[in-house]
């Protein structure tokens, strides 16, 4: 059975809408992330799964659930790291992680979900003195205190410096392994690559790409810039044939050439180019 | 399954401790009451009412009462908004948290407020100004009840309260000065016999009014009961009083609570 299946999915504010006619499928297991610009509607459809806000139209299940209906048993299943937080400003991490385990009938213990997201020298400390990065993964923490079958991760590294997001990034594989379904919204196109098995872009509360990352990087396959440099000048050339117009090039000007580059669209500029194909 | 009963109990000690923590909170919540008998009690104390009651003593049972407002009332007013806005409701109702807990937590940490600044109040009353303490422990029962109808008719209305403002900023500036008024038209810093007409008939329609005048019959002389409005302390019909108002306020929480911003649903 698959994890969330959404069709049709509507939700307007006032005259705009937030969300036009979005499907989506997770299977068990699957970790997919759904980017797009500020504004695409990515927090509204997260938040219509999680339970929090209501939709005009269009079928959701999660869990085999309608989230509008939402009871305790299905609480139990689910784990969210909302965009932001800022409370428990006066509890340290341990009573943080203590307290709310209390609500889930098969929890991690405190010391261990520490552990896991690296703050096992701050569980002693007030999560009011915590640095940006660390309060982002105590949020994680106590999103998988509850040992979720799904977890939903909202933006969870905006904000990290990147030796901390390669961190995350590990916990969140080590999550992967235990076979948790994760839905993860994130600015970032490398996190999508190195985390996701699946790339949903949403635009303007449209999808207008649902592919594997790679897939999605190799869009523009046919418009690879080879760059080399000759008489004191750079010059670019965009092709399909790469090996090719190198074959040529080099027979051109002797031998080696000076400079050479081949480059390959980024899932960055892939990404980019969508967006800006949906507006 | 879960066992509700010792849920509620963490959660009131979770919420007290960091309660606790933020001092401004606990430190103004602990001095105003201080402050304000300090004052009220030096510059009135000479004055003696009817019956030969002083009026520090008349004073210390309104600021009980007034006691009952500020740490269930005002507190949730004010708490629960600025909990709206930073993220603590919108948490608690992602996990598979019973909802009561959270009312019963608020409600356990106003419980313990109030138990904090009646002891505090008593004490200076007492050592200080020398308000008498009754001796009979009948008086110190009608003590317990006006003290939990009070405040859970108080505790209900700060919750009910809590979704008129946009955020705890908000809530203060509105909840602070309904209970100042209060405070003035219902008898706790003036004498209520002594009001205009008025001003009686208003805070009659009120909690505040019905918490004083019951405090007045635990800590005053049953003489003085001659000297109040309806020549007695009414304790039956502050009661009733104190039902109704926890029954309307129940309903609005019922119908008006929002976990939520609005523009968050």
């Amino acid at each position: 059975m698959n994890a969330i299946e959404v069709t049709g999915l509507v939700r307007r504010y006032g005259d705009f809408t937030a969300v036009n006619d979005f499907d989506l499928t997770l299977a068990t297991g699957e970790c997919v992330a759904m980017l797009g610009p500020n504004g695409a509607g990515k927090t509204t459809t997260v938040e219509i799964l999680e339970g929090y806000r209501r939709r005009d139209a269009g079928s959701v299940s999660v869990l085999g659930v309608d989230p509008a209906h939402a009871n305790r048993a299905w609480r139990q299943r689910i784990g969210i790291v909302l965009q932001s937080a800022d409370d428990l400003l006066y509890a340290t991490v341990r009573e943080a992680l203590e307290h709310f385990a209390r609500y889930y009938d098969r929890p991690r213990g405190a010391a261990d979900v520490a552990a896991l997201v690296g703050l096992e020298e701050k569980i002693d400390q007030r999560i009011g003195h915590l640095s940006g990065g660390q309060r982002r993964r105590l949020d994680v923490a106590l999103g998988v205190v509850g040992q979720p079958e799904l977890l939903f991760l909202d933006e969870p590294t905006t904000g990290f410096d990147p030796e901390a997001r390669r961190v995350f990034w590990q916990l969140i594989e080590r999550l992967k392994s235990e076979g948790v379904t994760i839905l993860l919204t994130t600015h970032y196109l490398d996190e999508a690559d190195a985390l996701a098995d699946r790339v949903i872009v949403i635009n303007r509360g449209k999808k207008v790409a649902d592919t594997t990352p790679a897939d999605l990087g190799s869009r523009n396959e046919g418009r690879i810039v080879v760059r080399w440099r000759e008489n004191d000048a750079v010059h670019e050339e965009v092709t399909s044939t790469p090996a090719a117009f190198i074959a040529s090039l080099s027979a051109r000007v002797g031998g080696e050439v000076p400079g050479l580059e081949v480059l390959r669209p980024t899932l960055e500029e892939a990404y980019l180019e969508l967006v800006e194909e949906s507006k | 399954m879960t066992n509700l009963p010792a849920l509620y109990v963490r959660r009131i000690r979770f919420e007290v401790r960091l309660l606790l923590r933020d001092r401004s909170t606990v430190m103004f919540s602990m001095l105003l009451p201080v402050f304000l008998l300090a004052i009220f009690g030096s510059v009135f104390n000479n004055q003696k009412l009817s019956y030969g009651v002083s009026f520090a003593q008349y004073f210390v049972a309104g600021m009980l009462a007034s006691s009952l407002l500020y740490s269930s009332f005002q507190l949730l007013a004010i708490d629960i908004p600025a909990e709206r806005i930073n993220g603590t409701l919108k948490r608690l109702v992602g996990s598979p948290m019973p909802r009561s807990v959270y009312f019963v937590g608020k409600f356990g940490s106003s419980v313990f407020i109030y138990v904090l600044q009646a002891i505090v109040l008593l004490s200076l009353g007492h050592f200080a100004y020398h308000v008498h303490l009754p001796s009979a422990s009948g008086r110190w029962v009608e003590f317990a009840w006006i003290s939990v109808l009070g405040l859970v008719a108080s505790s209900l209305l700060g919750i009910a309260f809590s979704s008129l403002a946009r955020d705890g900023k908000s809530a203060s500036a509105m909840a602070a000065p309904l209970v100042l008024f209060f405070q003035f038209t219902s008898g706790v810093y003036f004498i209520y016999a002594n009001l205009p007409s008025w001003m009686q008939h208003v805070s009659t329609l009120f909690p505040l009014k019905w918490m004083a005048q019951a405090m007045r019959g635990v800590f005053l002389p049953r003489a003085y009961a001659h000297a109040e409005v309806a020549h007695s302390f009414e304790l039956g019909r502050a009661a009733l009083v104190l039902g109704l108002w926890t029954v309307i306020a129940a309903l609005l929480c019922a119908f008006t609570f929002r976990w939520m911003s609005r523009d968050e649903n």
